[in-house]
């Protein structure tokens, strides 16, 4: 795999431990909690990338999840339910030299921001998105996700669900994601390699990371996630996008989950196709407003 | 138009849209502006895309120019539908001006001037039948004495694009306008007066002024939705910013415009986001977020008929509830309203300099007439406005991004500055931004959060007040009604009525003490604004002693000055 590294990350290249990118903020979550790993796994990535923190920015939205950047030394924003996409985006497109990285939920990313994936994903936004999918809302305690199972109860769901899953990587690889990947949290070594090829990824990088849930969802436990986890074979084509639908499509079948890098393409990014336009009409912070004015004169 | 100088010239132009009327009236404004006299336009346009009447006013004088005016002085129908959705006003003393033979054969009231032109015929036998409008200009020109040299020059400049031919036809479709009208008996008593000494002067619509005035203010990125009436911002701003290295991006919603320019706020860069009624109502909880985590933005809201769907393309002030309060929990913001197309380049600028100086949203309230209204104004120079940037951390000791001041401002960092890595955030936070929801803490920064905005009086422009001494009737009026107002005063006082005239364009935080020292020289006091409520006059008699008297409408259209003369001539009865 050739990764090819943001320009950024060479100027910004510092020698940090993983603990050196964490803060000391209180903890939050649950013990047993799957984010743990996800945390884990991230904090590693920068590390290994050796990202100079203040030239990261970590965007959330709401939700247990969401409370990730808190424990991410770095530059962040927490900002509302659903809005981590387009909040980043801003972020990106205003400062293309920072590597910006969402955390967020299944709920968070794909019901209440469901309206904004499609756009992150066709517009290529550089960035990456981490998912972490625990088919649950954990923080209002227990109601079903849209990667719920039927089969779960939930407070919501007293008999059952009534709706069908959404399958985030398939909903991904639709809307023209680069990079779509997939892990159990609970492997800090696939989650961090995956980040990490994601982050150094120069396009819109999907990572998801099915966490366990301990408190609210009995049925999607660390045991039945890492039971249902598969490798994807060694000569499985990540570059092409059927094969890469036709193995989600078979894991599923198998009632299996297909880990590893899904699939990865290239194409411009939104902000380098915005330097272009710039670039096209010879635009430079300094071009005399005069001539824009004077187009006014009857 | 009882009295109004002959000078002072209404002509409205109506036809089925796509025949050209739009043209006209822009060429008549240009020409007029070009030539040295004051323009202020008024167009309607139906909602739908196809077909359908368009009608454009363009009311020139030599003389100063606030509004619309009351009505037209001459119809120039292209059609019989515009003959037909006019013919009410056809009152004793104005002129039409109409297309013979054409599809109608009008009943010209008693006392109206006619004047017949051959517009369709003399375009087809000149084998350009799409000219037809430029006849119809030509005869204007001879008729009410527009400038014709500077109409060749615009005209010639609009079409050179097109190519040598282009030009040639469509000059000569005016000339043949000119002979048409040349050849027959002038018996109105309406002309354009002579034109001042050419001024350096640009003609803008309201709404690209909005776009000029961000770009003057130093913006860097925007952030857009579509949506009637404010898409004309977006469009200006997407075809300058890019030439200043600046961003433009559509988003998939309005909430995702509010999103993406709070990001580009974050990351230390001046921006904004414009919509009407319908996208601020989505983008009200992130405006509350601008507020909690202390972002800058500017918001503009071009104001339409609401509620709901409501009036996209029709005329109301009827979103200052919403401006100022809309959103939930209690968050503050800055709230900016826009009379003319002046205003429309200049509050800008002091919209961005607020925003940045209080971190906290600014909101610019224009409307649906003003968007496409265009108007001259002096030529900007740039170089003469006064730009403020956020006050950023200087570096030394620890970097608390909410840390208590005196002011309630605290500094900002940008991405990548050493040491100063910090969080945004929507949740109540402590100093160093980290979640806090002690009650301590929470009144603590509730407190700092609207200190911050107790000087905002003080940083805009005292509200102007038309008039000096005592008066038997204060007129409070704020958007582009102030303009409808000043014109009616002038009216009034030349009747002998002893009036003036408030005009706020801060609305919020309300300039109170200004309002009252205005109150305490008024016996009365009336506010009249275009919506069902009075929202205005609500929130005056909230925040200060005042008890102005309500005067509203909400029938899709701006007032007029003599609607506003007759209600004060009423009320001083």
């Amino acid at each position: 795999m050739n990764a090819i590294l943001h320009p950024q990350m060479h100027l910004h290249k510092v020698e940090l431990k993983p603990k050196d990118y964490k803060t000391d903020a209180p903890s939050f979550w649950c013990a047993g909690c799957g984010h743990y790993g996800v945390l884990t796994g991230l904090l590693r990535a920068l590390a290994e990338i050796g990202i100079d923190q203040n030239y990261l920015v970590n965007v959330s939205g709401i939700g247990c999840s969401s409370r990730l950047p808190y424990f991410v030394n770095s530059y962040k924003m927490h900002t509302l339910h659903g809005r981590a996409g387009p909040v980043a985006t801003g972020v990106q497109l205003a400062r293309p030299d920072l590597s910006v990285v969402i955390t967020g939920g299944d709920g968070d990313g794909f019901s209440i921001g469901g309206g904004h994936m499609p756009h992150l994903a066709r517009k290529n936004v550089n960035m990456i998105y981490i998912l972490m999918d625990n088919h649950v809302y954990g923080l209002t305690k227990g109601q079903c996700s849209p990667t719920s199972r039927p089969e779960m109860q939930t407070t919501t769901t007293p008999y059952g669900g009534v709706e069908e899953p959404l399958d985030p990587i398939m909903y991904m690889l639709t809307y023209g994601a680069t990079y779509v990947a997939q892990a159990f949290a609970g492997n800090v070594k696939l989650a961090s390699q995956l980040i990490k090829d994601g982050m150094e990824h120069k396009g819109f990088a999907f990572v998801n990371l099915l966490s366990q849930c301990p408190s609210f969802n009995n049925i999607d436990t660390a045991q039945t996630f890492k039971d249902a986890c598969e490798q994807l074979p060694d000569d499985h084509d990540a570059s092409d996008l059927g094969a890469a639908m036709n193995a989600v499509r078979a894991a599923k079948q198998a009632c299996r989950i297909p880990t590893g890098l899904i699939y990865r393409t290239e194409r411009p990014t939104l902000d380098q196709r915005m330097a272009k336009l710039v670039e096209n009409v010879g635009g430079h912070k300094d071009y005399d407003l005069r001539k824009i004015i004077d187009l006014a004169r009857p | 138009m009882q009295g109004k100088p002959k000078n002072d010239l209404i002509i409205r132009i109506g036809g089925e849209g796509g025949e050209g009327v739009i043209s006209v009236g822009d060429f008549i404004t240009q020409a007029c502006a070009h030539a040295g006299l004051d323009v202020y336009t008024f167009k309607t346009f139906p909602a739908e895309i196809k077909g359908g009447y368009a009608m454009y006013q363009v009311r020139a004088s030599t003389e100063r120019l606030y509004n619309q005016g009351d009505t037209f002085d001459v119809l120039c129908a292209f059609n019989g539908e515009a003959y037909n959705m006019n013919r009410a006003s056809l009152r004793p003393g104005t002129t039409i001006v109409y297309d013979s033979p054409g599809d109608f054969d009008p009943d010209i009231p008693e006392g109206v001037h006619a004047y017949p032109i051959p517009m369709t015929q003399t375009a087809k036998d000149m084998h350009n039948p799409r000219a037809k409008n430029m006849v119809a200009m030509g005869a204007l020109s001879v008729l009410f004495n527009i400038p014709v040299e500077s109409l060749r020059k615009v005209l010639t400049a609009k079409f050179s694009r097109k190519g040598e031919d282009v030009v040639k036809g469509n000059l000569e479709a005016l000339e043949r306008g000119r002979e048409l009208a040349a050849a027959l008996k002038k018996t109105d008593p309406w002309t354009i007066g002579a034109p001042k000494a050419s001024q350096d002067v640009i003609v803008m619509s309201g709404n690209n002024a909005i776009g000029l005035g961000a770009l003057i203010a130093g913006l860097d990125f925007f952030s857009a939705y579509p949506i009637t009436p404010a898409t004309e911002v977006a469009i200006y701003v997407a075809k300058h910013l890019p030439k200043r290295g600046g961003t433009l991006i559509q988003a998939e919603d309005e909430i995702a415009s509010i999103s993406q320019v709070l990001g580009a706020s974050y990351a230390g860069k001046k921006a904004m986001t414009s919509t009407s009624g319908p996208g601020l109502s989505l983008m009200s909880e992130m405006l509350g977020m601008a507020f909690m985590a202390e972002l800058p933005c500017v918001v503009v809201d071009v104001q339409r008929g609401g509620p709901s769907t409501g009036l996209p393309t029709k005329h109301e002030q009827s979103d200052l509830f919403l401006a100022i309060h809309g959103g939930h929990g209690d968050a503050g913001r800055i709230v900016l309203s826009v009379e003319n197309v002046q205003d429309c380049i200049d509050l800008t600028v002091v919209a961005f300099n607020l925003a940045e100086k209080y971190q906290c949203p600014v909101l610019l309230l224009s409307d649906g007439s003003l968007a496409f209204s265009t108007q001259n104004v002096p030529y900007p120079d740039p170089g003469n406005y006064k730009l403020v940037e956020r006050e950023r951390w200087n570096g030394e000791g620890e970097y608390h991004r909410y840390v208590m001041t005196k002011s309630g401002i605290s500094p900002m960092t940008d991405p990548g500055v050493p040491g100063g890595a910090h969080i945004a955030t929507g949740l109540e936070h402590s100093e160093v931004g980290l979640p806090s929801y002690t009650s301590a803490n929470h009144e603590a920064m509730q407190a700092k959060r609207f200190r911050k905005l107790k000087t905002v009086i003080d940083d805009v422009a005292p509200v102007e007040v038309d008039g000096d001494g005592t008066a038997d009737l204060g007129v409070i009026a704020w958007g582009s009604t102030i303009g409808v107002v000043r014109e009616a005063l002038q009216r009034l006082r030349a009747e002998g009525y002893k009036v003036s005239g408030f005009y706020p364009k801060l609305l919020n935080p309300l300039p109170a003490q200004q309002f009252e020292d205005f109150g305490a020289t008024c016996k009365r006091l009336l506010l009249p604004e275009v919506n069902f409520q009075g929202q205005l006059a609500h929130f005056v008699r909230a925040e200060t002693s005042l008890r102005p008297e309500s005067y509203t409408i909400c029938g899709g259209m701006p007032f007029t000055p003599e609607m506003i003369v007759k209600k004060v001539r009423e009320i001083l009865a």
